[in-house]
């Protein structure tokens, strides 16, 4: 009688513990942006979308970032890769530069994170809400509720955060971003950053290999 | 009768993990936690439902049906009558079936994997087996009345 009693005690801890996680698990899911499964016509509607462009349409190369918001990686090729991309490849007409979403499961917060450009993007300022994002990625990546952190870079970039809460509460973009990541999937992308330039990926590129890349590119072509 | 007390103790993990896919599906516990895996790849395919149902409910409701059977088989009264058996074997066979058949699908169809699908197959495969174990119990036991 002993044994049976230690065996009921033993399901009596699971049904406790299993209990208590799917409680805390629901507690910390609430969030301003709306969870659980994306239908799958939002995904399909915004296949199309081509991500978040930088630089001319004309320019004769393309450069292609997979990258994920809470991804310390993506984090440093932001510093020491894209922005000075952005800041002379860009800026100089070389290179036409797109992101693309590709928030990984692990990274509790990262798709509320993409959410968050997106409804920023919604008002023409996606890229400073992506630098925002970046640049205090150590904060609100280990907080439960990071999208308070959110909408105090939103008012910080001066968006008109009635319809920043409207954007975010409706979870109007989390199809989009679904699209991006099934896209880069599609390619072969598996971990961030990774950059696609020409027909070549790489998972990680310092500003000199990538200008060099760039650089062959323009000669093979010339 | 350890084996009906491991077959109970699985099912009952077996519950949580489909009622958590379950209450995701819903909507109700945000993000899915899956780490490396492609877990919302896998729950966001078509092939998560059945006759219009989500698959992890069809979990949720098996392995509650392992558990009480499990359970009954424990008390004295039911601890030797075959159909015990048969039904521990009939229902979590059925599960192994189904699970096999989830499994082809991200194998071979949506081409990844959810680990909590994973750890499902596993759990009812584990009660599936122990279930096996009633059969070793002596005819003579089995068909022995029961009597207090």
């Amino acid at each position: 009688m002993a044994g049976m009693k230690g065996f009921y005690l033993g399901l009596a801890v699971i049904a406790v513990v299993g209990s208590g996680a799917l409680w805390v698990t629901q507690r910390n899911a609430a969030s301003t942006v709306p969870v659980g499964p994306i239908p799958m016509d939002a995904i399909a509607a915004a296949r199309d979308f081509p991500g978040h462009v930088l630089g001319r349409d004309d320019a004769p190369v393309t450069v292609i970032e997979y990258a994920d918001f809470q991804c310390p990686g993506c984090k440093m090729a932001w510093l020491l890769t894209v922005q000075d991309v952005k800041d002379r490849l860009v800026a100089d007409g070389t290179v036409r530069f797109i992101f693309r979403d590709f928030p990984l499961d692990m990274h509790n917060n990262a798709r509320p994170a993409h959410h968050a450009a997106a409804c920023a993007d919604e008002q023409g300022q996606f890229w400073a809400m992506h630098d925002q994002l970046f640049a205090n990625q150590d904060g609100w990546s280990v907080t439960g509720a990071p999208e308070r952190m959110f909408r105090d870079y939103a008012e910080g970039i001066g968006l008109d955060t009635e319809r920043y809460d409207a954007c975010m509460a409706e979870g109007r973009y989390r199809g989009r971003i679904q699209a991006s990541y099934d896209s880069g999937v599609e390619l072969g992308v598996s971990s961030t950053p990774t950059m696609i330039v020409g027909n070549s990926i790489y998972s990680s590129l310092t500003y000199d290999q990538l200008k060099g890349v760039v650089d062959s590119l323009i000669a093979s072509t010339s | 009768m350890t084996h009906r007390m491991i077959a109970a103790t699985l099912a009952l993990i077996g519950f949580f993990v489909s009622l958590y896919l379950s209450l995701w599906k819903l909507g109700l516990m945000g993000m899915m936690a899956c780490g490396t895996g492609s877990c919302e790849r896998v729950q966001l395919s078509p092939y998560a439902y059945l006759f219009g149902i989500p698959v992890a409910f069809f979990g949720v409701v098996g392995y509650l049906a392992i558990f009480g059977v499990s359970i009954l088989g424990l008390q004295p009264r039911f601890a030797n009558e075959r159909w015990v058996v048969a039904a521990l074997i009939a229902v979590t066979g059925a599960g192994v079936a189904f699970t096999g058949y989830l499994s082809y699908l991200e194998a071979f169809i949506i081409d990844a994997w959810c680990r909590w699908c994973l750890i499902s197959a596993a759990l009812i495969l584990g009660t599936f087996i122990s279930s096996l174990f009633g059969l070793k119990t002596p005819a003579t036991q089995r068909d022995a009345p029961a009597t207090v």
